[in-house]
């Protein structure tokens, strides 16, 4: 388990920047904080760091966003799952696939999801401390 | 030309029939009451009860304008931006009933429909393409927040869109931190009708930025931040009016000031505004009051209209037909992400 402590949106968009340079086809990463906890920012820095030029915006209403290839090759598929309650809903909305992504997915509120995780899998947590600051605790 | 219009983007079912330019019958199921109870879209509800709704619904739409199904000379369907499992169930009705009438099909924009609303007067809605004048738009949704130049009809640019969260979204995390029921938006606007706007400042994202996007996201954060400072405000139940008037002003400051700052750039002097959250009062008082100092027009999308329904997305694609735009072929997908279509 890591911990890192941003002082700044523009320190935690680095963060998930970085994270895309270790990034491999199959990868699903799990986001869990609260809102305004910085789980979109986090997510707009992997697309930075993937080569993806579109803005990345929130996908509480349609669930799904997909992100064609950057200029690593690999599609980005950012999920959220705040408007869901548990492993059924989120079966029947038919989003189990996205857990064995052709590129990478990203999930925000993924602790709505109690079931399987991939192997290939980095469980996030990011919890607010301050006004900016947050610590953002990762495993594998 | 008699067409038969289905919408199933989100939330609502919807089938609306449209005869040379007039929604003359719409059928809408309002599924609010069944989310209500779990503080969201939830997609598998939506699915089911737009899969339960549909055939009900077109029947009564059709009943209702008095026109057999084998009457009429076109279907139209949302094609997206939406839930894809949702949308699902409308475009494929729609492919269904056009290939066993055989019929054309056009595949609307969701989005583009709510644009051209304001345009869709009179009751039942008629469209008014006569009254047209260049534009600068603001659609305002759950889902979107754009601004979009508008030459003529069917010829628009977008010049900004959010960053991160959309209005609609906007107002309804804030209501969630302060604990008020789905949906939320309504509510915060009911709520600050009571409520001093300048009881606490919160932030105005991106307003002094040289462009036409915003970003909604941090000012959640703002409010989220300054609840947690503020404990007592939250438990104390005759602070919300003030709380939510005061993250109202936030959200209807932004989005005003950044339609007249790109309508006086771009030397248009009529401004519409549609979406679900163009029923926000005070976002529509503050809009006329500042087209009233420069003498513009502002034309708002009805009532009716802002919210989901087929009528829009009938009355653009008649529009479109007219305006000798293709048919979709009847293997097309529908497009979840496709934001404002051309």
């Amino acid at each position: 388990m890591a911990t890192i402590i941003s002082n700044s949106p523009e320190e935690t968009l680095a963060l998930g920047e970085s994270w895309a340079e270790e990034a491999q086809p199959g990868w699903v990463i799990g986001l869990e904080g609260d809102l305004g906890a910085g789980k979109t920012q986090l997510v707009k820095g992997i697309a930075r760091g993937l080569g993806i030029t579109e803005p990345v915006t929130s996908p509480t209403f349609t669930l799904v966003s997909e992100y064609e290839c950057g200029k690593s090759q690999l599609p980005l598929h950012h999920l959220d799952f705040y408007r869901l309650e548990n492993d059924e809903q989120i079966l029947t909305a038919g989003l189990e696939p996205y857990f064995s992504p052709e590129g990478i997915t990203v999930i925000e509120w993924v602790n709505r999801w109690t079931g399987p995780l991939p192997t290939y899998y980095r469980h996030v947590t990011i919890t607010q401390t301050g006004e900016t600051e947050r610590r953002i605790e990762y495993g594998a | 030309m008699r067409l038969l219009a289905i919408e199933t983007s989100c939330d609502e079912t919807s089938a609306a029939v449209i005869v040379n330019g007039c929604a003359v019958s719409t059928e809408i199921s309002s599924q609010i009451k069944i989310h209500a109870e779990y503080g969201g879209v939830v997609p598998e509800l939506a699915t089911r009860e737009h899969l339960r709704n549909l055939s009900p619904i077109v029947r009564k739409a059709l009943q209702q304008a008095q026109i057999e199904s084998a009457d009429l000379d076109a279907i139209a369907a949302t094609r997206g931006p939406g839930l894809p499992p949702a949308l699902m169930v409308g475009w494929k009705a729609a492919q269904s009933m056009a290939y066993a009438l055989d019929v054309p099909l056009m595949g609307v924009n969701h989005v583009q429909a709510h644009l051209y609303s304001p345009w869709f007067t009179g009751k039942p809605p008629v469209a008014d393409w006569e009254s047209f004048e260049p534009n600068l738009s603001l659609i305002v949704s759950g889902g979107h927040t754009l601004l979009v130049k508008v030459d003529a009809p069917l010829e628009h640019q977008i010049l900004g869109s959010t960053q991160d969260d959309a209005a609609g979204e906007c107002f309804d995390k804030i209501a969630k931190l302060l604990g008020l029921a789905y949906p939320g938006g309504p509510e915060v606007d009911r709520l600050a009708c009571t409520g001093n706007p300048a009881a606490f400042t919160f932030a105005r994202p991106m307003l002094n930025q040289p462009n036409d996007d915003f970003s909604f996201s941090g000012l959640k954060t703002s409010v989220r931040y300054f609840l947690k400072k503020h404990p007592e405000l939250v438990a104390d139940n005759t602070r919300l009016p003030d709380l939510c008037a005061s993250a109202q002003a936030a959200i209807v400051d932004v989005l005003v000031k950044k339609t007249m700052r790109a309508a006086k750039r771009e030397r248009v002097q009529c401004l519409t505004l549609s979406g679900g959250v163009a029923c926000n009062s005070e976002l529509r008082k503050q809009l006329q009051s500042a087209c009233d100092k420069n003498d513009f027009t502002l034309r708002l999308a009805l009532p009716d209209l802002c919210t989901d329904n087929a009528a829009m997305i009938g009355l653009l694609a008649e529009t479109q037909i007219s305006g000798g735009r293709e048919f979709a072929s009847l293997e097309m997908d529908f497009k979840p992400r496709w934001i404002l279509g051309d």
